[in-house]
């Protein structure tokens, strides 16, 4: 292995000392609480608190709504993202900007307004509700509030994608005969298919873990399975008889399911970034 | 021109599909972000301006902005501070385990924000092992500091989410522009500092701004990790945090004073996408 050149640049000690004292200050020893909190429990007690019939009812609720709300917004941030990018049309720059709106309108907010819009008083929900759809306080309220806070992840790891990718691939399929929607799938798909995984992993990875939105909207009852994750930690915190301990081991289960959602985006942006210098 | 060009004849193959496309695309649009925004400016104003403005002047939510103020202002300041050491850790210098550090920084993204205040509690709360350390502290110096279910519990949990926000936006940008005029600077005599503010900091103005801009849209409007660590309404709670109360109150007037505190933060929310709309032009115009 060569050896190291020392660079010239100044600041490696500080910097490197400021970021690692305060990454593991703020984020690192908090988070080895949990891990040293659900360790102290015998491994039978852990399991029996996991394996909790309401507790594993909200870890397939929150799962399950998050799949599915990110499955929509794959398909509905791939056809923004491509709208954004491929046409022209009055008004595309407002769409542009207001992609990020769930990012930035506070959680609570959108939550108690989703619950009244799709609300059989609702504007949505009224209307709906001639079809005998129920939206508010169901599992499908889950998943809009999820689809709500998830498209901007789809769209923007799309975006980038698409602006670089080369029209002339496309004229080649469409010279070799193939209809636009076979030059779609067998041409352009696989080449977006690394950024839609990305945004796929973020969205459900945000999903599962989602609080604010969530619970106004759910309604929260255990009979009709609507309780998400989150809310069951937070019951732990909040109910007249705290239990660190259960919170502590539902909370553990959630960061490993989070770490190997990361650790798959990681991977395929790796491989991705490996097959574009090729 | 040339690429323009060959655009417009790809698409003219069948001028239905874009027009299809585009249709589809504001349908999702409309329905899934602007009616909110319009569901809760008419739900506040629904029992009239007076109801309105005392909502919003009502003590609780007074006390909600000032709690709400002083958390977005020191996070956005701690994260800006952390951004620029670890981004200019992370790409000025070569050292083992780099990748993993940088991995590190960005867990509070993907990390469920409830977990972020379980986190504190466990660690300075009642039952937390840092308990006796603070409480030490506190007897050593006469002090009387909480990290938890007080103010500075909140501006903790509110650093952990917003934690990656800057360096996020620092990073590809300063990676991309290398260390090459930086050395040049430094073997010429220029030092630490100056190098940072003369050759760095033009590059990544922008950037930099555009991470400032995340972190405070975030900080502000942080729900469930706030949540966790705050039990005193007009003392402890953020804005998310009373109209939560306002909402859970369930009566007709407190439900429509809930929306009246939304509309200030949907105000919030429109101001910060307009402000990263201009970093984000002006950003692309000098480069």
């Amino acid at each position: 292995m060569k050896k190291k050149e020392r660079s010239v640049l100044p600041g490696f000690g500080m910097t490197m000392g400021i970021t690692v004292a305060m990454l593991s200050l703020i984020v690192l020893i908090p988070l080895a609480s949990i891990l040293a909190y659900s360790f102290k429990m015998k491994g039978s007690e852990f399991v029996e608190l996991i394996t909790r019939p309401n507790v594993v009812q909200a870890f397939a609720t929150s799962i399950g709504c998050a799949f599915v709300a990110a499955l929509v917004n794959s398909v509905f941030g791939l056809l923004l993202a491509w709208v954004l990018v491929r046409y022209n049309f009055p008004g595309k720059r407002l769409i542009d900007g207001m992609i990020e709106l769930p990012f930035a309108l506070p959680t609570a907010v959108a939550g108690i307004t989703l619950t009244k819009m799709y609300s059989d008083q609702g504007a949505f929900g009224k209307f709906l509700e001639r079809f005998g759809i129920q939206v508010s306080y169901t599992k499908l309220g889950i998943i809009i509030a999820l689809i709500f806070v998830g498209i901007p992840f789809v769209v923007r790891a799309l975006q980038p994608v698409l602006e670089k990718l080369p029209l002339s691939l496309e004229e080649a399929g469409t010279m070799l005969g193939a209809s636009r929607f076979y030059t779609f799938r067998r041409v352009i798909l696989p080449e977006l298919m690394p950024a839609l995984l990305t945004g796929f992993g973020l969205a459900l990875a945000r999903g599962i873990g989602e609080y604010g939105s969530v619970i106004y909207i759910s309604g929260n009852s255990e009979k009709q399975g609507t309780q998400v994750v989150s809310y069951i930690i937070m019951q732990k915190l909040n109910s007249g008889r705290v239990d660190y301990e259960g919170a502590a081991a539902i909370a553990l289960v959630l960061l490993i399911i989070s770490f190997v959602l990361l650790f798959v985006i990681n991977m395929i942006q790796i491989m991705a970034s490996k097959r574009t210098k090729q | 021109m040339e690429q323009e060009k060959k655009r417009r004849n790809c698409q003219e193959q069948n001028p239905w599909v874009p027009r299809i496309l585009i249709g589809i695309s504001v349908i999702f649009f409309v329905i899934m972000l602007v009616v909110p925004l319009f569901e809760v400016i008419y739900r506040s104003l629904r029992e009239g301006i007076s109801t309105y403005t005392s909502a919003i002047t009502a003590k609780n939510t007074l006390s909600a902005m000032r709690v709400t103020l002083l958390a977005t202002v020191i996070a956005v300041v701690v994260n800006t501070f952390f951004g620029l050491c670890a981004s200019w850790l992370l790409t000025k210098f070569n050292f083992k385990g780099k990748h993993a550090l940088s991995t590190l920084i960005d867990i509070p993204f993907s990390v469920s924000p409830v977990i972020g205040g379980l986190a504190f509690i466990m660690t300075f709360g009642r039952m937390g092992w840092a308990t006796p350390v603070v409480e030490w502290f506190n007897e050593t110096f006469g002090t009387d500091i909480a990290l938890v279910f007080s103010v500075p519990g909140v501006v903790l949990a509110t650093i952990f989410v917003t934690f990656p926000f800057v360096s996020r936006e620092l990073l590809p940008v300063m990676q991309a522009q290398g260390t090459a005029e930086e050395e040049a600077a430094a073997l010429m005599g220029a030092k630490g500092f100056t190098i940072f503010k003369k050759v760095t900091f033009p590059h990544i103005r922008w950037a930099l701004l555009y991470g400032i801009i995340l972190c405070a849209a975030r900080a502000f409007g942080e729900f469930g990790a706030v949540y966790a660590v705050s039990k005193a309404r007009g003392k402890t709670f953020t804005l998310p945090l009373e109209i939560d109360a306002l909402y859970m109150a369930g009566s007709a007037n407190s439900i429509t004073q809930a929306f009246a505190v939304s509309s200030l933060l949907v105000l919030l929310a429109i101001i910060m996408l307009v402000l990263k709309q201009i970093v984000e032009y002006r950003g692309k115009r000098d480069s």
